[in-house]
């Protein structure tokens, strides 16, 4: 294929698993939405008492893991869509696919989409799907908004840097993305099991892991995240920058927002080890801390000039 | 933990409650996210020491503010009095907190594991079961599967015994080296900014650097830095590449290339060598890095005065301002008789009518070169003394030629020449191109990079090591042997329970048995 016939390829594919992968949110959505009236250990229940008539609530419940595969499928089969879209627009190219606004929207998503499904498959995280599904279209949705077409690099980015040092902020990315996705959940779950009595749990919030759990399952991700990103964004990123601009460290916007949100993760991970801001505090400096990582991705690159500047 | 209200107490044990308040986790955790905050504004306002041009834009813009955001600090954040204090309250706070923890950690290097608790029941997860191994086998066996762990045995009534076992001492050890790499990193920072230098220094085909002060367009260094210091080497520059994705092609303009290539001594005396950089490829002369940051056109413009001599005749760089080079520049003719003449205008490499009819550069490559310029005579203002910049035409003492009610206008392309008003003309002989390089040095830069390296190492480590405590206890019974096991980790997971099963069936595997199911 020539490289107008891979971008056009591309084109369509990262079209198509945006549909996809808003499909798979509407599923996913679905599944909570089917599963709103029913107690948590229903399941158990019916699986012991066989034949017994099928109730409401056993077909309800039915729909939602119905929905809830559906979800997963579409979310694996957008990855699939956006690989290929991804690939294609790296041959089209002639590069590395993340050398521009659009081109990391695309390929970040694929990354979280990649650190989703793992992580379902290791830890059965797949209670953060709705979240994980609806950011990545609005992402991919919003990518469409700075599309260029593709083309060689600016000489400032001639450099295989430019691979480690994206690729790390897009896996640091994917990881915050789906520690702050666990963060929101272990806020509403923590909320519910404070405020909500005994027989009034009813709804899918009741048929995830209880909040510590989602807590763990947050720690975790951010403690792989974190290494990562302080070698994306303080290692890498110096030692490219001292390459290309003569300097390590400028206080270049970008660098401060890199810098801004390490600090907030960091004191993501002592706010757990500090009594007081264990738990529900600690989950809101995690949310805020991926809010500076999307600000520094969208508003850093759209209002503020510097040398970062490859939105364009 | 300490307390918040602030007790009626004398001096000193006012600074140690002050030091306390200072060292706790609660306040690094505050400064922490206090210095987040005092970077914002760094990002949302041009900084001196990054852009001091976009300061001055911002000062037009802004007359109001920016005189009182200037008082705050806010176009310096990052050296301002503010930004500062957070940051080392920061450092106190960290070196107080690191210094009576790696006592701690010393102490418990050599420390042994704890006694057994009574009641294992109360731990996190905990478990027994029988076998008819002996008390010896039991202990043998548990500290084969406790593996790398630091084991303690106690013997105690005839047919019991305990075994205390810790690991994970490495937990704390990253820890330590993450905090204290921090140290390392923010003194290395401090290090190179103090011993030194930036500069940038403009310098176009066919011409010259050598490495001292007057040579520089801008310079800055560290205040510990000494000019005598700077590395004596010159470089000539001979070519300089740009290219640029092509007219009708997509991202038209968008820069692909910048190359500059020439020769360079080391120190005087030394032999002269070639050198080739391009942007990500500095080049490295005894510890000093001369790196590409910019380009842009230098016409060269031959001015003949009134009296017929040729009195200017050089290329002058014209400093871009677009994306399409559209350039601004002057040209300051001090020779010409009877009056000094001065020029101020622009250069456009790819020349086109804008829609209000003036010319705009459409393309950053000179396909179409056109040079506008405004001339002024008069005293150019160089005799006073004071040192002026050759980019800023002083028109205090001159007077502009006028054509009308509009300024008299030079235009030309290259091979073009005009006649000036007073007689004379100036031609636009060629066009070259210059570089500007970013010549700097960074005495121990490698000082932040091992720090922070180590820093990273010693964060994977204390954010993957589990600090755990085991105890296995075994009592004789009849013909049996009762064993507990009960775990405790010092950094609480909810993996404990899988762990202990894991433990348990090892445990009951390095005995020799696998049959019997733990209670």
């Amino acid at each position: 294929m020539t490289a107008a016939q891979y971008e056009q390829f591309s084109n369509y594919a990262v079209a198509s698993a945006t549909g996809i992968l808003a499909l798979a949110f509407v599923a996913y959505v679905a599944q909570w939405g089917f599963a709103r009236k029913i107690a948590p250990d229903r399941e158990l229940v019916t699986a012991g008492g066989a034949g017994e008539a099928p109730t409401a609530e056993d077909t309800a419940s039915e729909r939602s893991d119905v929905a809830g595969g559906i979800g997963f499928s579409l979310t694996g089969l957008a990855w699939l869509v956006l690989l290929a879209g991804v690939i294609a627009r790296g041959l089209s190219a002639e590069r590395v696919p993340w050398g521009n606004m659009y081109e990391f929207g695309c390929a970040a998503t694929l990354m979280a989409l990649t650190a989703y499904i793992v992580l379902v498959r290791m830890w059965a995280i797949d209670w953060v799907g709705p979240i994980i599904t609806g950011f990545g279209t609005v992402v991919l949705g919003l990518s469409a908004l700075v599309f260029v077409p593709p083309g060689p690099l600016v000489p400032a980015l001639h450099s295989y840097w430019l691979v480690i040092h994206v690729l790390g902020a897009m896996i640091s990315g994917s990881a915050f993305l789906v520690g702050a996705a666990a963060s929101v959940l272990y806020l509403v779950k923590a909320r519910a099991e404070r405020t909500t009595p005994e027989e009034d749990r009813v709804g899918f919030l009741w048929r995830i892991p209880p909040s510590a759990k989602i807590d763990q399952v947050a720690y975790r991700v951010h403690a792989f995240a974190f290494p990562i990103w302080t070698f994306a964004a303080l290692i890498a990123g110096p030692i490219w920058a001292q390459y290309a601009w003569g300097r390590y460290w400028g206080w270049d916007p970008k660098e401060v927002w890199a810098f801004i949100t390490w600090v907030v993760y960091a004191g993501y991970l002592h706010a757990r080890a500090t009594a007081g801001w264990k738990g529900k505090a600690a989950a809101i400096i995690a949310l805020i801390g991926f809010a500076t990582f999307v600000f520094n991705f969208v508003g850093i690159n759209l209002f503020v000039s510097g040398m970062h500047s490859y939105a364009k | 933990m300490s307390s918040n209200a602030v007790p009626s107490l004398g001096r000193r044990e006012f600074t140690r409650w002050f030091w306390r308040q200072l060292t706790s986790m609660r306040t690094a955790l505050f400064l922490l996210l206090l210095l987040a905050i005092a970077a914002v504004p760094g990002s949302l306002v041009p900084q001196r020491g990054v852009d001091a041009r976009a300061v001055e834009a911002y000062f037009l813009d802004h007359p109001k503010s920016a005189p009182t955001l200037d008082k705050l600090g806010f176009f310096s954040v990052y050296t301002s009095p503010w930004f500062s204090a957070v940051y080392l309250l920061l450092m106190i706070s960290l070196i107080g907190c690191i210094v009576p923890r790696s006592f701690v950690y010393l102490r418990a290097l050599r420390a042994r594991p704890p006694k057994a608790p009574r009641n294992f029941s109360r731990l996190p997860a905990s478990a027994s079961f029988e076998t008819s191994a002996s008390v010896d086998e039991v202990v043998a066996a548990g500290r084969r599967t406790l593996g790398r762990a630091r084991v303690d045995v106690v013997e105690g009534e005839p047919g019991t015994a305990e075994v205390s076992a810790e690991r994970g001492f490495l937990r704390e050890a990253g820890n330590l080296v993450f905090h204290i790499s921090v140290v390392v990193v923010l003194v290395g920072v401090a290090v190179g900014t103090l011993f030194g230098y930036r500069g940038s220094a403009i310098v176009t085909e066919g011409q010259g650097f050598s490495n001292s002060l007057t040579q520089y367009d801008e310079f800055g260094s560290g205040s510990l830095f000494k000019a005598d210091q700077l590395p004596p080497f010159s470089l000539k520059l001979d070519t300089f590449t740009a290219k640029f994705q092509p007219l009708g092609s997509q991202q038209a303009g968008a820069p692909r290339l910048f190359r500059a290539q020439g020769t360079y001594t080391a120190k005087p005396g030394a032999g002269e060598r070639t050198f080739d950089i391009t942007v990500n490829h500095p080049l490295e002369i005894n510890g000093t890095s001369v790196f590409l940051v910019g380009q842009g056109y230098a016409p060269v413009l031959k001015v003949t005065d009134a009296n017929g001599e040729v009195v200017f005749n050089e290329p002058v760089p014209f400093l871009p301002n677009d994306p399409s080079y559209t350039s601004t520049g002057v040209v300051k003719v001090p020779d010409a008789e009877p009056e000094q003449l001065g020029f101020q205008g622009f250069f456009l490499p790819t020349a086109a009518s804008g829609a209000n009819g003036a010319s705009i550069s459409v393309y950053p490559a000179a396909a179409n070169p056109l040079l506008g310029l405004f001339v002024w005579h008069g005293d150019l203002g160089l005799d006073g003394g004071t040192p002026q910049s050759v980019y800023i035409l002083d028109k205090s003492k001159m007077k502009q030629y006028m054509n009308g009610d509009k300024g008299y206008r030079v235009s030309l392309q290259p091979g073009q020449s005009q006649k000036l008003p007073n007689g004379g003309t100036i031609e636009f002989t060629g066009l070259k191109q210059f570089a500007r390089f970013q010549i700097s040095s960074s005495p121990g830069v490698q000082v932040p990079l091992i720090g922070i390296i180590a820093g990273l190492l010693g964060l994977v480590t204390s954010l993957t090591i589990k600090p755990r405590r085991t105890w296995i206890r075994a009592r004789r019974d009849g013909s049996r042997t009762v064993v507990d096991v009960a775990v405790l980790d010092r950094v609480p997971r909810d993996d404990l329970p899988a762990d202990l099963d894991d433990f348990l069936e090892r445990f009951r595997e390095a005995l020799g048995e696998t049959e019997e199911k733990a209670r």
